[in-house]
This record gives C-alpha cells, sequence and structure tokens, in this order.
C-alpha cells in the first residue's frame, strides 16, 4: 500500500468546531502524485529479503526545462508532463499486489482523524545565536549585567584545553530537513486535492513536503 | 508556483469559513451580539450589548471588543467574527467617532463616554466619517 504523498504547503488558517473551538489548521495542496517507478531491490547490505518502494512524482516541469533524461524517465511510466520533484517511499504491506507506474495516488489515502508525519525544509533563519537556535537562558537583562545573549563557559580550562565535540554554539539554523511527527488529519477534500492537518508544519508558504502516515501520538493530542 | 498564488488559494479557502449573515459595523456602533452558550446538554441564547471599541485581525481570524458598563463596572468580551457561537449580531445605533480603537471609553464614564450618533445620507450607504 501507497503510505505517503507529495505536496506543497499552502500555509495556515483555523477552523470553527460548531461548539466554537478553534482548529489551527495547515493547508497542504497534495497530490495526485503519479507513480513514476516502482522498485523492488534486495539490500545490498545484508542481500537478504526485498525492498519494496515506490517513486512519486508531483507537479509539472515547464516542458523546455525538463532534461531529456528527465523526459525519458517520465514516460516510461507513461506521464506526458514531467514532475517537478521525485521522491521515494517504501510500500507498507507485504504480501500486496505492486502498484503500477503511471496509477495515481491522491489525498483519499487519508481518512480525517489519521495520525500523520510530514517531512519539510524548515525556513531558513541564518546565523543565529545560542538562544534563538539552542534554546539557552541568556543571561540577566539589567543589573550590570552584560552577558545578555551569550552562551557562557563553553568547556573546562587547561585540561583538556579543548572545546568538547558537539557542544552547541551559535552557527547557521534552519533550511534543514525536519519532520513533525504524530499530526491530525482534520479534514480531505478530494476534490480539490487538499489535507487539513491539525498544528504547524515544516516549511515555508508554498514549500513542498512529504506527508506520510504513521501510528504515534501528536504533540497536540 | 508562485507564492501570490499559494497566498490566493489560501484567501479563498478561508473565505469559505466567512460568515455572511453578520450586519456591518464599526468601532462606536452599540450592539447587541447573542451568543449561543452550552450549559451541560441545554443550549440557551444570551445577548451581551454594548460599544463596539475595536475590531482586529482579517478574514476569518478577525475579532471584535465589545464594551458595556454593567452595575458600574467596566465589562469586556472579545468575540471572533466568525464564530459559530454567535447566534445574531444586531446594530443598534451607529456612532460617530474618529479612531479605530476606542480605548479612550476605558478611562471615561456617564456623560464623557457618550458616542455622537452617525448620520447617512437616505439611500446612501457608504461610510461618511
Amino acid at each position: 500500500m501507497i503510505d505517503a504523498l507529495l505536496g506543497r504547503k499552502l500555509g495556515m488558517t483555523r477552523i470553527f468546531e460548531p461548539d466554537g473551538r478553534v482548529i489551527p489548521v495547515t493547508v497542504i495542496e497534495a497530490g495526485p502524485c503519479p507513480v513514476v517507478q516502482v522498485r523492488t531491490d534486495v539490500p545490498a547490505s545484508t542481500g537478504e529479503g526485498v525492498k519494496r518502494s515506490v517513486q512519486l512524482g508531483f507537479g509539472a516541469l515547464k516542458p523546455k526545462r525538463a532534461t531529456k533524461a528527465q523526459v525519458g524517465h517520465a514516460k516510461r511510466a507513461g506521464l506526458e508532463v514531467v514532475p517537478a520533484v521525485l521522491r521515494e517511499f517504501p510500500l507498507s504491506g507485504e504480501g500486496d499486489a505492486l502498484p503500477k507506474p503511471g496509477d495515481m495516488v491522491t489525498v483519499a489515502i487519508f481518512q480525517p482523524g489519521d495520525r500523520v508525519k510530514i517531512t519539510g525544509t524548515t525556513k531558513g533563519r541564518g546565523f543565529q545565536g545560542v538562544v534563538k537556535r539552542h534554546g539557552f537562558g541568556g543571561g540577566p537583562a539589567t543589573h550590570g549585567n552584560t552577558r545578555h545573549r551569550k552562551p557562557g563557559s563553553i568547556g573546562p580550562g587547561t585540561d583538556p584545553s579543548r572545546v568538547i565535540k558537539g557542544k552547541r554554539l551559535p552557527g547557521h539554523m534552519g533550511a534543514a530537513r525536519h519532520t513533525e511527527v504524530g499530526l491530525r488529519v482534520v479534514r480531505v477534500d478530494t476534490e480539490r486535492n487538499l489535507l487539513f492537518v491539525r498544528g504547524a508544519v515544516p516549511g515555508p508558504m508554498k514549500g513542498i513536503v512529504a506527508i506520510r502516515r504513521q501510528g504515534a501520538r501528536s504533540r497536540y493530542a | 508556483m508562485t507564492g501570490a498564488v499559494v497566498m490566493e488559494k489560501l484567501k479563498e479557502i478561508q473565505r469559505e469559513g466567512l460568515r455572511q449573515d453578520l450586519p456591518d459595523f464599526r468601532p462606536g456602533d452599540t450592539i447587541r451580539v447573542v451568543v449561543r452558550v452550552k450549559e451541560g446538554d441545554k443550549e440557551r441564547l444570551q445577548a451581551f450589548e454594548g460599544v463596539c471599541i475595536a475590531r482586529r485581525g482579517s478574514g476569518i481570524s478577525e475579532t471584535f471588543t465589545v464594551r458595556k458598563v454593567s452595575a458600574g463596572v467596566g465589562v469586556e468580551r472579545i468575540f471572533p467574527l466568525h464564530s459559530p457561537t454567535i447566534a445574531e449580531i444586531e446594530l443598534v445605533r451607529r456612532g460617530r467617532v474618529r479612531r479605530a480603537k476606542l480605548y479612550y471609553l476605558r478611562r471615561l464614564a456617564g456623560k464623557a463616554a457618550r458616542i455622537r450618533e452617525r448620520r447617512e445620507l437616505a439611500g446612501d450607504e457608504t461610510p461618511d466619517a
């Protein structure tokens, strides 16, 4: 079974429950995703078992921007347009029949109430200090204090005369792959290929995200 | 797809949740908000009448603040404009005011807190202030 979908984050809004409660939701325009390739590989590392996966496509590349290799790859799946994004996902269900290239995956694979995990690229935040980047407490703001947002001591002195590896320091933040786990599907609009998910999703509006089914509990419950 | 297209799509989705059945009102207007209140398993209606002193936000997130003086105590309630808990809004009296946020009413009482009535030309729906 295919348990994944590619989509584009449209942004956040709110949904009112009949009793007046507000649900913060992220709207994702997801699919329809064509199956571009079906793979049954024997992992080289162990040489045992079969890894079954599908490559899904999403969006469309302008014809003049597509390379001939990309056009050929899409053609083999029987597609006329070249997908802008290609991602591979594992298939669940051992004995299930394999999907065929050219099959379409839509938001209909999800139901309201399903738990999903969403992977995307977070917004870039540039070079950030330790307070924003790692949640350090910082120092007092007043009373003659000058260590406002500095990290403080970063380790012992003469011995070992170096900073321990992995020490959390200022640096580049964001623009990294992140998976938000345990989000709940609130509404599915199969006509417009929309998925309404409770809570925030990594990345900017118009960012590409991958939605996968999961069973774990949500941070937002 | 550009950001502007994405914005437009999102706005369209938000528009579906908007309520069209509420009257136009502005800060300075006196309004009567009929609220659905749930008590146990029973639902009843409760009215809150006062001056709208602010509207903030836009689209589905818009809220408005209503202030009334109840038994000598100022009471303010903030309602989400598009919430289904609002059964009805009745425009009681239109007021002529010169700012969008009437927070100055909080330090005024009695005669000083009066608001002049706004009169509009017959058949003209456009605001005059």
